[in-house]
């Protein structure tokens, strides 16, 4: 590796440290939320926002952008987070979360935020409302690419192998769907609910470009990013990432059942005191 | 546990019809009829507007857009048997500017992708048009493919505008009018050789708005869907009988004309008769009874449509006879109710 690609990786990790922070300091304001799941993404979201995408903080809806498509409508407190260290949301606003009137609800809708592109929170809807953007963005000719953030819970909708089975036969080049594999679902790990692996080997059969990373690995996430982006076939790119519940917090990694986890009043600011630690260190 | 039916014994004197392929024509011997209304008018909008795309899942052919695929190629998307992909993606295509017209059968539309065309479609209230061929009771293929309750489950839907045209004219004329309106829109569909009966009448299809089609001083049909062009003949049937009768159509189910809709019905000493292509759960009937309860229009109400069952196989024209929503069982129901 280069000391660049290091340095470049550096400014990433501490993108992807604000991001939990930012979302830390969410979960405060509503006592409640899915913050392990903001914390085992906030790598993918840093490596997204900050390496990947073509978007234009000040203009959201500005033609020439990258689309991030969000369908796990719970993860939006992750995505306000990168939404805020973007500069698209002002900071001031997360006081505002899961409250009435409020642009950030709980869970992520197209009408409510800037930058929210779709939707989500019934499951199986990003990947084919995707497709059909991805078709609309070929008809316009743009370079745009639309990704997806799906988990692994959600690929036991049907409707999402509907539309993995539709991106091959369509040679969409302009898909890069991202799967979060925490391996914990609301019911409990997906082996104990529906299990759905072998992960890799299914999206390589359905005809996509499929990497499979540590998830919260930057290095990792940055070449398998690149490689997507730059893949010259025509199928379409999957990232399937392998994270850690709650990271970067250790206390919170361990806790039990963490689909949605209980953190008691006094426990968030440790958890963001034990958080600018393992940062530190 | 056995789940078979028991059925009734054939009556010997009458034939037995068999159930005709999946979409049978509901036109009647020597009808006049337009072939495939919906694909060329579609055709035609296209060719003006460039963002008019076309997908279908399956059906191309059983819904017409196959016309509009040969025509536009480049715009037509085969999507495969994939209703709820279908219904996203059309969503997806709107976000990039497209109008999509999505094709499929009533039930699919219906049952099988309620959530997607809520969530992906109708909350952000895009502009997908939503076009299903076998509406109610228009194939003797049996609850698989029989809509009876489409407009029941599209009714409580936010933002959806539902449409049930009459005839090939009424879909020429609604194909541009749906296109036009900013929002999502519901239409079923009558494919293939469609019945022409208004342009007899001197109507224009008006999105949002019934038309009164003719009058008359002892009964008023409110119906919609090809129930309009049963109740002009049963209007017909009903004059040798010295009964008068008027016909207000309703293509637009939602938002509904309520002013028409009070108008023809607070016109005093004449029976209201609601006809629709629906089970009398949740469609026209309901709507128009609610209107006029909470109104203070209380005519004499009586209301034709398909029963809260799943409906037998068989052929239309039996099924039409025997759920009563044949020309001749409206006109027998009318004269019983009138107590002639």
């Amino acid at each position: 590796m280069t000391s660049a690609s290091l340095g470049h990786n550096r400014q990433l990790a501490e993108k992807a440290h604000d991001i939990r922070k930012t979302a830390l300091q969410m979960g405060k304001v509503q006592g409640q939320g899915y913050i392990a799941q903001a914390l085992d993404v906030a790598d993918i979201l840093a490596v997204s926002y900050f390496h990947a995408m073509n978007h234009r903080p000040e203009d959201p809806e500005w033609e020439g952008r990258d689309r991030f498509y969000l369908s796990i409508g719970h993860y939006a407190i992750a995505l306000y987070a990168v939404l805020i260290e973007a500069g698209v949301i002002p900071r001031e606003e997360l006081e505002t979360y899961g409250g009435d009137d409020s642009r950030l609800p709980m869970s992520g809708m197209a009408t409510y935020t800037p930058g929210m592109e779709i939707t989500g929170g019934s499951l199986g809807q990003g990947l084919p409302i995707a497709i059909g953007a991805c078709l609309g963005l070929k008809r316009k000719k743009s370079s745009s690419f639309v990704y997806n953030l799906l988990s692994d819970g959600e690929l036991g909708e049907g409707s999402t192998w509907e539309a993995a089975l539709s991106a091959a036969h369509w040679k969409l080049d302009n898909l890069i769907a991202i799967v979060d594999v925490n391996n914990q679902q609301a019911d409990g790990p997906p082996a104990n609910v529906l299990s759905c692996e072998p992960l890799l080997d299914k999206w390589k059969a359905f005809g996509w470009f499929s990497q499979r990373v540590n998830g919260n690995d930057l290095d990792a996430l940055v070449k398998a990013f690149d490689a997507a982006r730059a893949h010259t076939g025509p199928e379409p790119r999957v990232i399937i990432c392998d994270t850690l519940m709650g990271k970067g917090v250790p206390f919170l990694e361990t806790r039990d059942k963490n689909h949605f986890i209980r953190v008691d009043a006094d426990e968030w600011d440790t958890a963001i005191a034990v958080l600018d630690a393992e940062f530190a260190s | 546990m056995s789940t078979k039916k028991v059925f009734a014994a054939q009556d010997a004197s009458k034939p037995r019809l068999t159930t005709s392929a999946m979409i049978a024509s509901i036109a009647g011997e020597g009808q006049r009829t337009k072939a495939a209304p919906f694909g060329h008018a579609l055709v035609a909008l296209a060719n003006e507007r460039p963002e008019i795309v076309g997908l279908t899942a399956d059906l191309g052919k059983y819904t017409d857009l196959h016309i509009f695929g040969q025509a536009h190629p480049d715009r037509y998307y085969q999507m495969g048997m994939a209703e709820q992909l279908l219904m996203s993606a059309a969503a997806g295509m709107a976000r990039e500017g497209c109008v999509p017209f999505a094709t499929t059968y009533a039930v699919f539309a219906a049952r099988r992708t309620y959530d997607f065309i809520c969530m992906a479609i109708a909350e952000e209230d895009l502009p997908v048009k939503i076009v299903c061929a076998l509406p109610g009771l228009t194939t003797g293929y049996g609850p698989s493919h029989q809509a009876t309750d489409d407009l029941a489950i599209f009714r409580a839907m936010p933002n959806l505008t539902i449409v049930d045209p009459c005839d090939a004219l009424d879909i020429e004329q609604a194909v541009p009018a749906i296109a036009d309106h900013p929002g999502p829109v519901y239409m079923r569909l009558l494919r293939g050789n469609v019945p022409l009966v208004l342009d007899e009448y001197n109507y224009r299809f008006q999105l949002g708005k019934a038309a009164l089609l003719r009058d008359g001083a002892d009964v008023l049909f409110v119906s919609t869907g090809f129930m309009t062009m049963r109740a002009l003949e049963a209007a017909d049937a009903l004059r040798k009988d010295r009964i008068e009768a008027g016909v207000l159509h309703v293509p637009t189910i939602k938002p509904l004309d309520e002013e028409a809709i009070l108008k023809a019905a607070a016109k005093p000493g004449r029976l209201v008769v609601v006809m629709e292509n629906h089970s009398v759960i949740g469609g026209l009937g309901e709507a128009v009874a609610r209107l006029l309860m909470l109104s203070g229009v209380h005519p004499a109400f009586r209301h034709v449509g398909l029963p809260d069952a799943f409906l037998d196989a068989g052929a239309l024209p039996t099924l039409h006879d025997r759920y009563g929503i044949s020309t001749p069982a409206v006109t027998e129901r009318v004269k019983e109710w009138l107590g002639k």
